[in-house]
């Protein structure tokens, strides 16, 4: 699986350009004889399991990432760009990125210290005036490479470091594409739809799509999530710590996870022994907020790899999380069907 | 009616947490529809038969509330907000979690000015001086709401959680005076309208009904320095032309404007720019639906404190009944 995921890092997949990492799933899914298809708005949606008739479970997980898209070149061959998702403007400055489908590398610049006035040296840089400069020496010359509406990802090779540690870019939600890739493998007792989506990182749009068409009852959100165990943030306003385990959502701003799912999911981790933790925070939101309110209601669950500096380049996991994460879904899932019939009422 | 809302009004049901409220409300109607169902996000489905046209009336049953989101080591609980929750308002209350336990809610004590004051400061003492102590209490995913009386004073209801059990009390109210009817009436408890209209729109994709009203409460602008709005209490039945989700479907909106006039109902016009209610999920689900609402003026929403005028609800309850009645 982590190897999956180092691969699934290197492509480039920024909202609304998607395309590279589908292919790469494409092709796995297919190596695994599964049946799949790709809806009109992007996502891959694979089936597995078997029609039991009475559970239809939809798995997701987002392909797409935060990036940049260029919205203008200046005289001087300069690339003026808006942000794709939400960050920390702050993170960009001196970042590589790649541009378009030829993947022409750029950095990001700004202008240098000395120029800046005492009100810019003590603000967060603004957008506006960042830019990238892929080394042309004008607008004509820049726009033999790159044209409006490029998309630009982060330029940031995946690496171990510490231990158990990696780091990488796009591990949200590449860590859910690596999981759900494993989980496709095993034998289901149900109907099983892994939807791997487009477009979360702009306001969940993909899985509002793959909902819809996939009517599940029960849907797993596999997400990356925020952590923040570091420096100066006190104990309660830590959403998760890294290397403690899957992060399971109770609350967040777009979705409540669905009580029976839950408890299920906390049970199972204690009887078997897998490290959770809970997401401490309820800021943020994913793909479950979506779902759970499409057709006629689904209920939902988010699992969560916490994920250090998310949105960053430079994002960090723990292996054991993202092993563990599996293990929890697919533990949970198996046995679902034992205290869980999906047309159940809730009186 | 009083002892309806208090009953009502003093039963838990946070966001997402609704199963005591609903089994409350169950009770109260069971044997008086002809279905009578709950679905899969958890809201409660009544449905009176009839050969006419299929309305949807829509009454929230969950209310704000908060979430414990960590256990300090000294027993302290953390937590978050459940829907609009205002850090001001909370300060000083008691909050009860679903095993009915206790807490106080109380803030840092350094923070100096009320404009810094927000959850991440403020924390809930249930008495306890270890996190295992409170852990045998309260675990992190734990939902708490507000605890208040309910009085009746004056000719006002006053109490927590009127938003929206006032509309539950008047959807119970109409099924208890409602015969024969002609039109199909689906009677809809929802859950989750206060984290965003989550329930009301999955209800309404599966029930489908030709006409959907949102019966809840709306603010008004008859308080001392409040801003200009003009809903006043005890003026009638506010009846909804737009909110921050909806613009009324004129269909909606005019019949209800026409029964208030020919059967001499009191009501006002509700005319918000911000927030929203049921409608606003309703009327975009299902290819369309022709929403409205018809709503209560309330005082201090979201407060311990919120006020409603007794005359008003009758007014809402006696235009809704003409509402679902008219065959034309």
């Amino acid at each position: 699986m982590i190897r999956t995921l180092i691969e699934l890092t290197k492509i480039d997949g920024v909202s609304g350009d998607e395309e590279q990492v589908r292919k790469y799933i494409e092709e796995r899914v297919e190596k695994y004889g599964l049946e799949h298809m790709t809806d009109t708005i992007g996502n891959l949606i694979v089936r597995a399991g078997e029609n039991s008739g009475n559970l239809k479970v939809m798995l997701a997980a987002h392909m797409d990432e935060v990036g940049l898209i260029i919205n203008h070149i200046t005289d001087d061959g300069k690339l003026k760009f808006a942000a794709v998702g939400g960050f920390d403007t702050r993170i960009l400055t001196g970042q590589h990125v790649r541009i378009g489908d030829s993947k022409i590398p750029g950095v990001i610049g700004y202008k240098s210290i000395h120029l800046q006035e005492k009100k810019e040296r003590e603000s967060a840089v603004k957008l506006k005036d960042l830019y990238i400069d892929i080394g042309a020496k004008d607008r004509e010359d820049a726009e033999k490479y790159i044209k409006l509406g490029d998309f630009a990802a982060f330029s940031s090779e995946p690496v171990f470091f510490g231990k158990n540690r990696l780091k990488a870019k796009a591990l949200d939600d590449r860590a859910g594409c690596a999981v759900l890739l494993e989980l496709v493998k095993e034998k289901w007792p149900f109907e099983l739809y892994a939807c791997f989506t487009v477009q979360e990182e702009v306001g969940l749009r993909g899985a509002t799509v793959a909902a819809k068409r996939v009517a599940p009852d029960i849907a797993v959100v596999i997400e990356g999530t925020t952590c923040a165990d570091v420096p100066e943030v006190s104990g309660h306003e830590i959403s998760t710590e890294i290397g403690k385990g899957p992060a399971l959502t109770f609350i967040d701003r777009t979705a409540i996870a669905d009580s029976i799912l839950l408890r299920h999911f906390e049970s199972t981790a204690k009887k078997e022994s897998i490290p959770f933790q809970w997401k401490q925070t309820v800021s943020g939101g994913n793909d479950a907020g979506k779902i759970q309110v499409s057709g006629s209601g689904v209920r939902v669950i988010a699992v969560s790899v916490p994920c250090r500096y998310i949105h960053s380049p430079v994002s960090v996991l723990d292996i054991y999380d993202l092993e563990n994460t599996k293990e929890l879904v697919k533990k949970a899932l198996l046995t679902l069907p034992l205290v869980f019939d999906g047309r159940q009422k809730n009186d | 009616m009083i002892e309806l809302v208090r009953e009502l009004a003093g039963t838990y049901g946070p966001s997402g947490r609704e199963d005591e409220i609903r089994g409350v409300i169950r009770k109260k109607i069971s044997g008086k529809v002809d279905e009578l169902y709950t679905d899969t996000l958890g809201n409660l489905i009544a449905v009176k038969k009839g050969n006419g046209k299929r309305i949807m009336l829509a009454a929230h049953m969950d209310e704000i509330g908060v979430v414990a989101t960590y256990i300090e080591e000294n027993g302290f609980i953390r937590f978050s907000n459940i829907g609009g929750v205002s850090p001001v308002f909370s300060l000083g209350q008691r909050v009860r979690f679903a095993n009915g336990v206790c807490g106080c809610v109380c803030y840092e004590e350094k923070l100096k000015e009320p404009k810094d004051l927000n959850f991440s400061k403020m924390f809930i003492d249930i008495g306890t001086n270890s996190r295992e102590r409170t852990m045998e209490y309260v675990s992190p995913g734990d939902i708490a709401v507000f605890e208040a009386g309910t009085i009746e004073q004056n000719g006002r209801y006053i109490s927590k959680a009127l938003d929206d059990r006032i509309g539950c009390a008047v959807l119970i109210e109409l099924i208890g005076q409602l015969n024969e009817v002609k039109n199909e009436i689906a009677f809809v408890f929802t859950v989750q309208e206060e984290v965003g209209l989550r329930g009301a729109g999955t209800a309404a994709y599966a029930i489908k009904p030709d006409l959907a009203v949102a019966v809840d409460v709306t603010n008004t602008g008859d308080t001392p320095g409040c801003n200009p709005l003009s809903i006043e209490l005890g003026k009638g039945a506010a009846v909804m032309i737009k909110d921050g989700r909806t613009i009324s479907h004129p269909l909606v909106k005019n019949k209800l404007i026409d029964l208030a006039k020919r059967f001499d109902i009191q009501y006002q016009l509700e005319v918000i720019e911000k927030g929203g209610n049921d409608a606003g999920s309703i009327h975009t689900t299902a290819g369309g639906i022709p929403s409205g609402g018809v709503s209560i003026p309330c005082r201090y929403m979201h407060s311990p404190c919120e006020m409603v005028d007794a005359g008003d609800v009758k007014n809402v309850v006696k235009l809704l009944k003409a509402f679902i009645q008219s065959e034309d």
